[in-house]
């Protein structure tokens, strides 16, 4: 038994259902479209940010918050495996148990990677532009991915417990929504209620955007932010990405060897 | 008035099909997959599968209270019981996908709880609902599968287009398994548990929400997989198909096995046949009684909301003649005589009918004394 050859197949049947239905596509190429335009024209007309242009400033924001609905879908998409009794089936077959975890969190990846590319064309289009080497573009992608794979790990056990995709899906709405919005994706942080502002600074939503604005260009020109986490937001990131798999891998492979279907 | 007679069946309550439609729906012809050797090799004496005392708590539920079964190798156990008795449950415990609270069990002379991974290779499950992807088509489905079943992918392939094959799916094998009627996914379900040539299937309620001509397709095959040597577990809740297919019954009731043994040996302990007459006042239904009960074994069961009387009797249709002549002058809307169904082998055996979910909520069926 192969990990990664049980994966790859896990992976490549999750990424066959993304190319044939069109819903899935639409999702993850015309939301980010419209949700960079929104932003840009609406709130950016609204939001004088020193030193720099909206779009600048709100396409790492809107990329973070991007992936990480995309990474939501996980639990949904496990709770349908298993009211569907895919997963029963996967349990009874001579496979590892993680693989059907793994090939999910990662084919949402791929959905992601679809939806940030779409995104970085249409920002290019209403006026973002990276400042830049090769090298940190592909990281700020990368710490995006690592931080929404994370999150995928995170959903992946709220999905084999509940088991009702719509449910799955309204609950993470909720959890989500707030938790890209009190950080500093669409606003800087310094004029919010203080409270807010320190939770702003250590949600590792505000990290991943800045750490993505950082390696590409994007930051907002001013004195460096107080807290060490917008200090070192990559490392700072990466760390909660370390702890969030360290501790909801072993949960989630836990829950799927004992999920029960209907 | 004139009660009408009807011929209620006097062989197991099937739809027959001309012998044509066997032909088109399952090709006898096919070739034989389950020659392929399985590769693991387990201790080939002993039966193919044993669970003794096996016990599943659910909360206050008892789903299995003390469950033995044995199957010898190539042979056919029906579990037979209504919704809820256990045998989903039962399942589950021999296909390792449920840890059982008591008892063991083995399966090709395997324990399911200390070497699950050895089991799963040697076993197919198909379980209640057709599970294949509906995103896939028919051949991807499969060969996703065999791939999983640690075969190499070429491999796979060739056994997901002989079993396309074997099964009449070649034509919709394209096709995401969305597109398919309720029996061809079933059909790509047994398909895909079939995959790696098991040694033991399990077959959960095969038949369940089939249409009678793809019920009947499926009994076909599950004979042709019986004549290669497969042993099957079989869940179901009608006594026609475990009759057909099963070389012994194990009746199952509340977790527990309340009867055991080969169809006939059932039918002999349930008794010949029933006399079922149905009034078209239910306020009759208590002098229908008084009037047929001398004609029973055993006493009768009334029905009021459906108006219908059931007796055990025996001697076949002299019996009805002698009951239709003691009803005259009632409104008797329908009379005949039937074979014991399930609901008769529930009721003789356990006192309540397959359909009760609970002992105490039986309110419209009752039984009279004599």
């Amino acid at each position: 038994m192969s990990l990664l050859s049980d994966s790859l197949v896990i992976t490549r049947r999750n990424v066959t259902k993304i190319r044939r239905v069109p819903d899935l596509i639409v999702f993850a190429t015309l939301s980010p479209i419209m949700f960079v335009l929104l932003f840009r024209y609406v709130f950016g007309s609204a939001i004088p940010i020193e030193g720099i242009d909206y779009a600048s400033f709100l396409l790492p924001g809107i990329l973070c918050q991007t992936v990480i609905f995309g990474a939501t879908v996980t639990g949904g998409a496990l709770a349908e495996d298993l009211q569907k009794g895919l997963i029963d089936r996967f349990r009874s077959l001579p496979m590892r148990s993680g693989a059907v975890l793994i090939g999910r969190t990662v084919a949402d990846q791929v959905l992601n990677v679809v939806s940030i590319v779409v995104m970085l064309l249409t920002g290019l289009a209403v006026g973002w532009r990276p400042h830049t080497t090769p090298y940190e573009f592909v990281l700020a992608i990368v710490v995006l991915l690592a931080f929404a794979f994370a999150v995928s790990w995170l959903m992946a056990p709220v999905g084999l417990l509940v088991r009702t995709p719509e449910v799955v899906n309204n609950a993470s709405f909720i959890v989500i929504f707030p938790l890209t919005f009190i950080a500093n994706t669409f606003v800087p942080t310094q004029n919010f209620p203080t409270p807010l502002r320190v939770f702003a600074d250590w949600n590792p939503v505000s990290t991943t955007t800045q750490a993505a604005r950082e390696l590409f260009g994007n930051t907002v020109p001013g004195p460096t932010p107080d807290a060490w986490s917008l200090q070192h937001p990559v490392i700072y990131t990466l760390i909660w990405v370390v702890i969030i798999l360290a501790a909801f891998v072993p949960f989630a492979v836990a829950q799927y060897k004992r999920a029960a279907g209907r | 008035m004139t009660p009408a007679i009807l011929a209620h069946g006097t062989d197991s309550p099937t739809v027959r099909l001309p012998s044509s439609a066997k032909g088109r729906i399952l090709s006898e012809d096919a070739p034989r997959v389950l020659a392929m050797a399985s590769t693991t090799y387990a201790s080939s004496s002993g039966p193919a599968i044993r669970a003794e005392g096996l016990v599943k708590v659910f909360g206050e539920h008892r789903a299995l209270d003390g469950v033995d079964l044995e199957v010898p190798r190539g042979q056919v156990l029906g579990l037979l019981g209504p919704n809820g008795a256990g045998k989903t449950t039962a399942v589950r415990v021999l296909t390792t996908l449920l840890d059982a609270d008591g008892g063991t069990a083995t399966v090709a002379g395997i324990d399911v709880a200390k070497e699950p991974d050895r089991v799963r290779s040697v076993i197919g499950l198909t379980g209640q609902y057709a599970a294949v992807d509906e995103y896939l088509t028919g051949f991807e489905n499969l060969e996703m599968v065999g791939q999983l079943f640690q075969m190499p992918r070429k491999q796979a392939r060739a056994r997901a287009t002989e079993l396309l094959e074997r099964f009449d799916l070649v034509d919709a094998a394209d096709r995401p398994s969305k597109t398919y009627s309720g029996g061809m996914r079933r059909r790509l379900d047994i398909a895909a548990s079939l995959i790696a040539g098991p040694q033991v299937l399990f077959l959960d309620e095969p038949t369940t929400g089939l249409d009678p001509r793809s019920r009947l397709a499926m009994w076909e095959f599950i004979e042709d997989l019986v004549t290669d040597g497969t042993t099957i577990l079989l869940t179901t809740q009608y006594l026609d198909e475990a009759d057909r297919l099963a070389d012994t019954i194990a009746v199952i009731d509340r977790g527990r096995v309340i009867a055991r043994g080969t169809a006939d040996e059932l039918k002999a302990q349930v008794g010949g046949e029933r006399l079922v007459f149905t009034v078209a006042d239910a306020a009759d239904l208590d002098r229908l009684a008084e009037s047929l009960a001398p004609l029973g074994v055993d006493a009768p069961v009334l029905d009021r909301a459906t108006r219908r009387l059931t007796l055990p009797v025996q001697g076949g249709a002299p019996v009805l003649r002698d009951a239709l002549d003691r009803v005259v002058g009632m409104d008797v809307v329908d009379a005949g005589l039937r074979r014991p169904d399930l609901d008769d082998v529930f009721l003789t055996l356990t006192g309540h009918a397959a359909e009760d979910d609970q002992p105490g909520d039986a309110a419209d069926s009752e039984e009279v004394s004599p």
